[in-house]
């Protein structure tokens, strides 16, 4: 049966059926009212485990670092200038090799200040070596949370990882959810029992330093399990699917893309507009399809390249700028194409940033234009969507 | 005797107080003990891939986190009901004076099971002696050097014992590596401490200090007698142990050994900052009893 509840709330509740051992928090908007219900759990007796109120969202993951090292199932979960605080932190949890677990509420990055959505914040950490994957709706960012356990914590993997999630669009909207049952995730989701925990009975050295003899090789195995993740992830995706009767794709997901002509590229909560926009022309004649993007990190260049094969033009929305050279994913996506036979002209778009909202009219635009590329040729490959000329 | 806890083949300095310290303090706590170091001369020099001179489980993440990581440890041994195990963070002071000391008052606040040693050098010797907030009045480090306009750094040591009194620490002391049964006394009780604790041991840095090789321990002693470096223990708020010098030496009989004060003796306005030293030795004799 579905309940209507608040996004953040069913995150709280997934995180719960998860049973983690350690949850460090530190409130910023629009996270919040993660950490807040996760609190009224502890406070009610619905969920058993230690909870810590840390100074700041830099000492919030390194905690994780201690009790995931002592062999603790661990939670946080931040956004925008929190997740900029932990930044040092991510590498070091990721190089360290602890299967942290973290909600990444999406947010811009200051300055100007602003609290509303966008993906620049998880996007400035894309190298910092954990799994990013990005959710479409609360029912997925919730179906997410025990799959991220199970990914990150396979021994051969042991790579932390965010579930992304669109702030504010997603983390305050009320939605109807299926909840998760408990015994159902513990049926899931092995309990954690790393090999390696801090424990006197037999002591070990974690976190030394590596000459320049030893620390290719750290990386090496850390890029490797990386690539073993994209494997992971689909597996884990359809063994949810197995017990919980909801899918969602592998690494990547595909709407209306079998005669496409046109094929936009996108990744969140953006989904379910372009989705929408893709009916309405669909029902005009207009061949447009979507590859949804579910892990940005590892990158799903395989998947995509197999998708896109056949459209004759890609066009990227995403809601991140690399000040300097256009929009990371778009960059990523004419990588994976170069080396490849498909020749199809590749455009991108930034768009929803800090907030601006990007609707039905919006995606209906950026089609018209890429339709148009194929016949006129590329007029811009990148371009920043909707600035208004009156407000520069 | 036993083998130590913490092995040899470390790389740290000839004559570096630092190993003893931490030597003494693994003494005293002994092999149930986990700890967990931040960046710093103690990391690296222990800590070479595929190397280790830790006997007890031990953990670096960061340079500015040790302390937010002992949580961690701390509530998930709580967690997994293994509370008899001593969980120590040792790490030096440009990581607990400066860099991790949000992490440290946060420690406190939350009120873990943690013993916080600092073993104190006062300055950045990892990174080549530059100034920290632990470094003394117009000690001269390669940040704060002498000059026409300068004598050394300009401002006095911070007094985080205090800082640490005033979180409600309920077990806060000072040691040095000259006092060893003091010091592994002090840890032992640290341990049995209600909440968190703190102690900052004196740990002379001969490449930072420049004093004459073998007098490490000297200059530990040094310190102590010239009233520069009280030894005392706060318990629950209240100053509840002092060690008595029985002969107050000048100051001048500890800083004319080291090169960071040398300046003191030879450039103009030396002889004032001297005597604003003795003054400070004068006031630490008088606050805390040090004299009978």
């Amino acid at each position: 049966m579905k309940k209507v509840v608040e996004g953040s709330y069913a995150i709280a509740d997934a995180v719960r059926c998860c049973s983690p051992d350690v949850i460090s928090v530190y409130p910023i908007t629009p996270q919040t009212h993660i950490v807040e219900h996760l609190s009224e759990f502890v406070a009610n007796g619905e969920l058993d485990c230690e909870y810590i109120n840390v100074e700041s969202e830099f000492s919030s993951l390194s905690s994780l670092i201690g009790a995931s090292a002592a062999g603790a199932r661990t939670y946080t979960s931040t956004t925008s200038q929190g997740l900029a605080l932990m930044f040092e932190v991510l590498f070091n949890v990721s190089g360290m090799r602890l299967p942290i677990v973290m909600t990444t509420v999406n947010r811009a990055l200051s300055a100007p200040l602003s609290i509303w959505n966008d993906q620049q914040d998880a996007m400035a950490a894309r190298d910092a070596g954990w799994i990013q994957i990005y959710a479409e709706n609360v029912q997925e960012a919730m179906d997410l949370t025990p799959q991220l356990y199970k990914i990150s914590e396979d021994p051969k993997i042991l790579t932390p990882s965010m579930a992304c999630m669109d702030g504010f669009i997603l983390t305050h909207v009320y939605e109807p959810v299926e909840f998760l049952d408990i015994e159902k995730v513990r049926e899931f989701l092995p309990p954690f029992r790393p090999e390696d925990v801090l424990d006197p009975e037999d002591p070990k050295t974690f976190g030394a330093f590596a000459d320049p003899s030893w620390f290719t090789e750290f990386k090496y195995l850390q890029y490797q399990a990386m690539e073993r993740a994209k494997k992971k992830i689909a597996e884990a995706s359809k063994e949810f699917e197995e017990v919980f009767g909801r899918g969602y794709g592998g690494l990547i997901d595909t709407y209306a893309m079998e005669d496409a002509e046109v094929a936009l590229v996108a990744m969140g909560s953006v989904i379910g507009t372009i989705k929408e926009a893709i009916d309405g022309l669909r029902s005009e004649g207009v061949k447009v399809g979507l590859v949804k993007i579910r892990s940005y990190r590892p990158f799903p260049e395989e998947e995509l390249k197999k998708a896109l094969k056949d459209a004759n033009v890609i066009v990227t929305i995403e809601k991140d700028l690399s000040m300097g050279y256009e929009s990371a994913l778009l960059t990523d996506l004419k990588g994976a194409f170069y080396n490849s036979p498909a020749r199809m002209p590749i455009i991108g778009f930034a768009a929803g940033l800090g907030g601006r909202d990007i609707g039905v009219k919006q995606i209906r635009g950026i089609v018209e234009r890429a339709s148009k590329v194929k016949d006129a040729g590329i007029e811009a490959e990148f371009e920043i969507f909707d600035v208004k000329p009156e407000c520069l | 005797m036993e083998e130590s806890l913490f092995a040899p083949g470390h790389r740290a300095c000839a004559g570096c107080g630092m190993p003893t310290a931490i030597k003494l303090v693994l003494d005293a706590a002994g092999p149930n003990t986990i700890v967990v170091s931040p960046t710093g001369c103690l990391e690296v020099t222990s800590t070479p891939f595929p190397e280790s001179s830790w006997r007890v489980p031990w953990i670096h993440s960061l340079f500015e986190n040790p302390a937010a990581v002992a949580s961690g440890v701390e509530v998930a041994l709580k967690r997994f009901g293994k509370t008899d195990i001593n969980l120590l963070v040792i790490g030096g002071d440009g990581s607990t004076f400066d860099i991790g000391f949000g992490s440290i008052s946060g420690m406190f606040d939350r009120g873990h099971r943690i013993t916080y040693v600092c073993y104190d050098n006062e300055a950045y010797m990892n990174t080549g002696v530059q100034r920290s907030g632990s470094t003394p009045f117009c000690a001269k480090t390669t940040t704060t050097p002498t000059g026409k306009l300068s004598l050394g750094n300009p401002r006095p040591k911070k007094d985080l014992p205090a800082i640490a009194v005033a979180h409600g620490v309920p077990y806060v002391a000072t040691a040095s590596i000259a006092y060893p049964v003091d010091l592994r006394r002090k840890v032992r009780r640290s341990l049995s401490a209600d909440g968190p604790a703190y102690i900052q041991v004196n740990a002379p840095c001969i490449t930072g200090w420049s004093f004459e090789a073998g007098d490490t321990i000297e200059q530990a002693r040094l310190v102590v007698e010239t009233c520069l470096w009280p030894l005392y223990e706060y318990v629950d708020g209240a100053l509840a142990g002092v060690t008595k010098v029985r002969r107050k030496r000048p100051v001048e009989d500890y800083l004319k050994t080291q090169g960071r004060y040398k300046h003191l003796f030879r450039a103009e306005g030396g002889a004032e900052v001297l005597a604003q030293i003795q003054a400070m030795a004068d006031a630490n004799a008088e606050k805390f009893g040090l004299l009978d």
